[in-house]
């Protein structure tokens, strides 16, 4: 019996968690698609609900409504698992974020191993898509994007490394507790600026969106896909980049921590502070769409290679002498 | 501790089918969907067995990396639909004998090391370093790799380092005439050098340098 109620208290927990989770991807694509409109001076979606915000629940009751279409040539079990896939994975990651010091799903020992390793397996969702529809422009986009976000992936390694020297632990709780006194954005701000041009491109969002670039691949890995199977890739995709403004905040802008220890800021629950932080980074991602212009691809692989990598590399090096040489190593 | 024994079962059961079907699906590129499955049910065992930073690991490095990469290999050389020739041929393939000796080496290699078994009591006899209950897996395994054994890890680094740099040796050509773009001669450039006025004469045109 006790074991049963367990049981339906951590199902009770995973919901808590999973459909604010949803709720707010659908509240995120409504955000970008009104800061992306805001800089264009136009009005951005405005009609449904106030503000326009159910937009994006019309959008999925469209979505489900419609038909799901698969290709005659498509290797049909592929086709399928690729949406779920990336839906499945960019949800399960959210198990290990701490929205504050009691409020956790799963508080792992190796947390940001665990949210590295579910981030890397993101590019399956895409590479299974491109290739299972058995098309030109799908295929290309597929390939584009499994070389990119496994170039990218390798300097975001390196940048948690750097993160890592500083605390002295993988679990996320230990690194938000970490911070407490100075955020990593101030020592390590060239880290942070890296760490967030690098889940970009990791997200495939603007300027590195070229496995979808629709001037040269029409939609890239989705173009063979209608339906509730593309909704899924489309909000896999945003959920994916909430969690990378997530683990930004977690990394670099101290979490679940008020920026000032005192009254009117620590009053306010731990949870929103988190959640305005993700908001925050989120809203630069959304601005950068609107403002940059997508990248060349060789111009990308040069940036990942041959800039991100050896300078993050360099600043481990210097991150571990300055700790070493001040007697500020974690554990001591 | 029922439930502990049934997850292992499932998980060990899934490794075992998707490693046989690694070798026994036709389509290649399942062959590698089936390897990725076999790579994250072993991580899961090694999490089962308390050893979170080695299943992290391993999901991170064999899946997150390498078996992308298998993926991309066997996509782009659009080898998907050459079918297995194990089941169809009739003994001609010349593989077969090749590949009979590996598998008959590893299994006396197995044979040698599961031999050598110890399993979980006696090998805590006999070790001599002493185990330190208090500390994470991850702190641990760096308190003995960056110490006692960090000359045997700096080793097997040379030996990745070698493997990197004669894979970049081998498939390194260079090829003349490729016109490469140049950040800093684009940024360095001005007026002066991009624009030239010439006085033409009737009749005659300019020669411009190619």
């Amino acid at each position: 019996m006790a074991e049963l109620f367990i049981f339906f208290e951590q199902i009770y927990r995973i919901l808590f968690l999973l459909i604010p989770v949803l709720v707010s991807v659908a509240m995120i694509v409504w955000l970008d698609r009104r800061v992306w409109a805001f800089v264009q001076k136009r009005r951005g979606p405005n009609v449904v609900g106030p503000f326009g915000l159910f937009q994006t629940l019309a959008d999925a009751l469209k979505y489900i409504f419609k038909e799901i279409i698969i290709p005659a040539s498509a290797n049909k079990i592929i086709f399928i698992l690729a949406p779920i896939v990336t839906m499945t994975l960019a949800l399960i990651a959210w198990a290990v974020i701490p929205f504050s010091e009691t409020f956790v799903l799963a508080d792992i020992n190796v947390g940001i191993l665990y949210l590295f390793a579910v981030s890397s397996l993101g590019v399956y969702g895409i590479i299974m898509g491109g290739w299972a529809s058995n098309s030109k422009y799908p295929f290309l986009g597929a390939i584009r994007s499994a070389a990119q976000m496994v170039s990218y992936e390798v300097s975001i390694g390196v940048i948690i490394i750097n993160v890592l020297l500083c605390v002295g632990s993988l679990n996320l709780s230990d690194i938000v507790l970490a911070q407490k006194d100075l955020w990593f954005v101030i020592p390590l701000f060239p880290m942070f600026i890296i760490f967030f041009i690098s889940a970009l491109a990791e997200t495939n969002r603007p300027p590195f969106d070229l496995p979808e670039a629709e001037a040269e691949l029409v939609a890239g890995y989705q173009t063979e896909y209608s339906g509730m199977m593309y909704a899924m890739f489309w909000l896999g995709e945003y959920a994916n980049i909430l969690l990378m403004c997530a683990m930004g905040s977690i990394l670099f802008l101290g979490g679940w921590l008020s920026p000032i220890d005192l009254f009117p800021f620590n009053a306010i629950p731990a949870p929103i502070w988190l959640i305005l932080k993700i908001l925050f980074l989120f809203i630069l991602f959304a601005l950068i769409k609107a403002i940059v212009p997508r990248y060349r691809y060789d111009q990308l692989m040069k940036l990942g290679w041959k800039i991100f990598l050896p300078f993050s590399l360099i600043y481990v090096v210097l991150t571990a002498s300055f700790l070493m040489y001040f007697d500020l190593l974690p554990g001591n | 501790m029922i439930a502990h024994a049934i997850v292992f079962y499932i998980f060990s059961l899934i490794a075992i089918v998707s490693a046989i079907m690694v070798t026994v699906s036709k389509n290649t590129v399942n062959s590698v969907f089936f390897l990725i499955l076999d790579f994250i049910s072993i991580s899961c065992l090694f999490i089962m067995i308390g050893a979170e930073f080695l299943g992290m690991i391993m999901l991170i490095v064999y899946v997150g990396a390498v078996a992308v990469l298998f993926l991309f290999v066997v996509m782009m050389l659009n080898v998907a639909q050459q079918k297995n020739e194990w089941f169809n041929s009739s003994g001609r393939s010349s593989h077969i004998p090749v590949g009979l000796l590996v598998s008959i080496i590893i299994f006396f290699e197995l044979i040698i090391v599961i031999g050598g078994w110890k399993y979980k009591p006696d090998l805590l006899d006999s070790i001599a370093i002493e185990i330190n209950t208090d500390l994470t897996n991850t702190q641990s395994l760096g308190s003995v790799i960056y110490t006692d054994y960090i000359h045997l890890f700096q080793l097997s680094g040379m030996v990745l380092l070698v493997a990197m740099i004669g894979a970049i040796v081998l498939t390194f050509r260079q090829r003349s005439g490729v016109k490469r773009q140049s950040y800093f001669k684009q940024i360095s450039r001005d007026r002066k050098d991009g624009i030239e006025l010439v006085d033409v004469e009737n009749n005659k045109g300019v020669k411009i340098d190619a």
